[in-house]
């Protein structure tokens, strides 16, 4: 591919041996017309400044390691063509998350997140192996097949207007791994994690901003999922008031 | 004071492999404990990228008979027939098992699992899920995972050395890339799963932390590898980047062409027969390999290229089916394949060699085993079927799981004072490195002269010369590797430090390579040498270790098992 001449990357760095409070450091990169933002941080790293800091792995979208902030907007950087921007192009952690050093945040808060819903198969009697394979329709599966494709980037928490605010909102990602499994027919514990979405920082807390959808580069639609969730939340929470809990609906 | 932790069994790697014996150990023995170690978040495993399927025997057409010979003939002779055997027996119960765990196989209507058809592969028995098959398995692990308590993960954990005493592993040292610090992780057995070593050559579909760790780490502590010269080339990578268009493409009814409109593979001399496109990976990536060099291929910017053709499909089965090939096509090539032929060429794609192990994963050191693509089993021998791989992560890891969990009963814990010892013995070397080293030799140089020595040396096609060259010079650059700068003095998240370790690792590795391919003078399975152009039962139907022995490579053979099925001429 041809070469695109020159932009100007700007980096938000971060070394807490050394820094106080983060700084910005431009680099000046010949890119070529077919790079993204990442072949561009992967020229500074391997040509300009070893020091830079930053995750990836796989650069086809699908391993999730390398969401950050670009012109503001989350971004995985690995799918995000640099021939879009202009001159300038600004890089900074994701939103929402402590930053470890330059471009690396903290995952530790997200993954807890994610282990809160129980994103398991939840049944009262387990399958043996010996019985085979449980039968799903290919309805059944496109049922809840669109929330299974979140590879855990954590761009929605990077956009949603309340992960910002609530420190214990579950958040976009977390509630569609929960409401999935959910709609697996396979799957019997939606009560359970029910009661966990309406809990203080569930379901509730989300205010329909629908950003977390917009942002989302593997068109998982979180925001449809919580929608659906509030509203499950609520009809589980009423089936409660009439049958004993456990008893069968 | 430098930190000791206890656990019964350290797994390094948190891909299908080492998650799924993971979840072995703690299944099989209510009491003990796991530490899960890896460098990256296991959900960042590059099991994630693995796209077209895995393979067991489900439909009523076909049997363990049949996935056994076709997964023998792949394997060009070379696998182990035992081995192969209980892989095939294993496999629909692995499979089954992630079913039961939520894994969002495709489905036929009336709900059973669908299978595709893959290459090298008699009837249709891979398993899929659509085209994000390692994806959906990662995380229906890495989920399934979250369910106990005894896993205890150690993310983004950098291990440097096995802890050896006594002549048996009793655990790792392992960096903390967040703290820059290195602790002593004790168990009575260690499993390394830590995948393969793609990123020694420059062109490969496989991810950047794919640095042959866990080869390395074993290499160096007298372990020997196997079969490290048969490297996979998969025949469909997008030019420039190398991202797989995966082998399902082709097992739904994809096409190959060259620029004069011809199906090559329709050439008899290519040996894929009436298979065509759904022959093995390493004939099919010698035809593409051939008609580019008579100049039959594409002119593009990354240079030659042919066509796979998906547009007879319909948009409706690529929807269903292929989406993932939409989305990376339409992303990085700007070809639409509902309209348009995509460009492809051979990539590199998968190392059959590996951790010399039995049938077992034990490998030759006393608590050390191995399993997925850093091990080798003799399972795939000299060419791996697609498909078999990811039940190979499955079946493998949970049996080195259960074996090591029966070692571990038997042996006393390691001894605090060995691993606190040979863990500040590696803090202190890793000081040394960590913005300290004022050389002349530029690491991204470095490591980009070794990926251009393996992709001449070790090409499609080798010879002898050329693998000879590609010796001395990773000779050369491992002594220029000495000299390399390193500036970054942050001992927080320090990349450039830990793409040094890697590439040290990826050096050994590609020597090891390269010595493997030089010693066998015949061409099998994936290992082609046009100067050997003929496989020689006689004198090469081994395996080849290399051993580090006295500081220095040994090359060694080692024996096949064979069963029922007699070695035979490799036609299809």
């Amino acid at each position: 591919m041809g070469s695109n001449g020159k932009k100007t990357i700007v980096v938000t760095r971060f070394d807490p041996d050394r820094d106080e409070v983060p700084r910005t450091q431009s680099y000046e990169v010949p890119v070529q017309s077919d790079w993204q933002v990442l072949d561009a941080l992967n020229f500074i790293k391997d040509e300009i400044d070893p020091s830079l800091s930053y995750r990836w792995s796989c650069r086809m979208a699908v391993c999730g390691s390398c969401g950050m902030m670009v012109n503001g907007e989350a971004k995985l950087s690995c799918k995000d063509p640099l021939s879009k921007y202009g001159d300038t192009v600004e890089v900074t952690p994701l939103a929402n998350f402590p930053v470890i050093r330059d471009l690396v945040v903290e995952t530790e808060g997200f993954l807890e997140r994610v282990q809160r819903v129980k994103p398991w198969i939840i049944r009262a009697k387990e399958k043996a192996v010996e019985e085979g394979p449980v039968r799903q329709s290919p309805r059944e599966l496109a049922d809840f097949s669109q929330f299974s494709m979140c590879i855990n980037c954590m761009l929605c928490y990077s956009a949603c207007p309340v992960v910002g605010n609530e420190p214990h909102f579950l958040g976009p990602a977390a509630i569609a791994l929960g409401h999935r499994y959910n709609l697996d027919s396979r799957d019997e514990g939606a009560d359970e994690r029910y009661q966990i979405f309406r809990e203080e920082g569930g379901v509730y807390a989300c205010t329909y901003a629908n950003e977390c959808s917009e942002v989302c580069p593997k068109n998982v639609d979180p925001a449809a999922a919580v929608n659906q969730a509030k509203v499950g939340a609520v009809l589980d929470w009423a089936k409660g008031l009439i049958l004993p809990r456990g008893g069968e609906g | 004071m430098t930190e000791v932790l206890r656990h019964d069994i350290v797994i390094v790697g948190g891909g299908a492999a080492g998650l799924r014996a993971a979840i072995a150990a703690v299944e099989a023995d209510p009491d003990v404990s796991v530490a899960l170690v890896s460098k990256v978040y296991p959900m960042r495993s590059h099991t994630v990228s693995a796209e077209g399927g895995a393979a067991a025997v489900d439909r009523d057409d076909d049997s363990f008979e049949l996935h056994g010979y076709d997964t023998v003939k792949g394997s060009d002779f070379l696998g182990d027939q035992d081995v192969i055997q209980y892989f095939v027996q294993e496999a629909p119960k692995e499979l089954t098992r992630l079913e039961h765990w939520g894994c969002p196989w495709s489905r036929n209507e009336d709900g059973s699992i669908a299978t595709r058809a893959f290459g090298g592969m008699t009837t249709k028995r891979t398993w899929f899920a659509a085209d994000k098959v390692g994806f959906h398995m990662l995380h229906t692990l890495f989920q399934h995972s979250m369910r106990f308590d005894r896993i205890v993960r150690y993310d983004e954990q950098f291990v440097t050395k096995l802890i050896v005493d006594g002549g048996a592993v009793r655990g790792v040292s392992a960096l903390d890339i967040r703290e820059g610090v290195s602790r002593a992780i004790l168990g009575r057995a260690v499993i390394l799963a830590t995948g393969g070593a793609g990123i020694c050559f420059p062109f490969t579909t496989n991810g950047n932390i794919k640095t042959g760790d866990g080869m390395a780490l074993a290499y160096r502590a007298g372990v020997p590898l196997k079969d490290m010269e048969f490297v996979q080339y998969h025949p469909t990578g997008l030019p420039g980047t190398g991202i797989l268009v995966t082998e399902a493409t082709r097992g739904e009814g994809g096409r190959l062409f060259n620029r004069k409109g011809e199906r090559f593979l329709e050439n008899a001399a290519y040996g894929v027969g009436s298979k065509l496109e759904l022959g093995p990976r390493d004939m099919i990536s010698r035809a593409v390999d051939q008609e580019i060099r008579a100049g039959n291929g594409f002119e593009g910017p990354h240079g030659q290229y042919l066509h796979l053709d998906l547009t007879h499909l319909g948009r409706k089965l690529l929807e269903t089916r292929l989406p993932f090939v939409l989305e990376l096509c339409r992303t990085y090539v700007g070809v639409d394949p509902v309209t348009q032929p995509i460009p492809i060429r051979p990539v590199v794609h998968y190392m059959m060699g590996g951790i010399d192990t039995d049938i077992d994963g034990a490998t030759e050191m006393p608590g050390l085993y191995a399993a997925g693509e850093c091990g080798n089993h003799s399972l795939n021998g000299a060419n791996r079927l697609g498909s078999n791989s990811l039940t190979e992560c499955l079946v493998f890891g949970a049996r080195a799981a259960i074996h090591a969990l029966c070692f571990a009963k038997g042996v006393e814990a390691g001894s605090e004072s060995v691993a606190r010892q040979q863990t500040e013995e590696e803090a202190a070397r890793i000081a040394s490195l960590r913005g300290q080293r004022k050389g002349g030799e530029s690491l991204a140089r470095t490591r980009s002269q070794m990926q251009e020595v393996m992709e001449e040396g070790l090409g499609v096609y080798r010879n002898q010369d050329g693998m000879r060259v590609a010796v001395e010079k990773l000779a050369q650059i491992k002594e220029r590797a000495a000299d390399i700068r390193l500036e970054d003095t942050s001992t927080v998240f320090n990349t450039e430090l830990t793409a040094y370790l890697e590439l040290v690792n990826m050096l050994d590795v590609a020597e090891v390579a390269a010595l493997s391919g030089l010693a066998r003078r015949e061409s099998r399975g994936a290992h082609a040498c046009s100067d050997f152009p003929e496989r020689n039962d006689r004198e090469y139907l081994h395996h080849s270790l290399v051993r580090f022995d006295d500081r220095r490579p040994r090359v060694e053979k080692k024996a096949v098992t064979l069963g029922r099925w007699e070695p035979e001429a490799r036609k299809y």
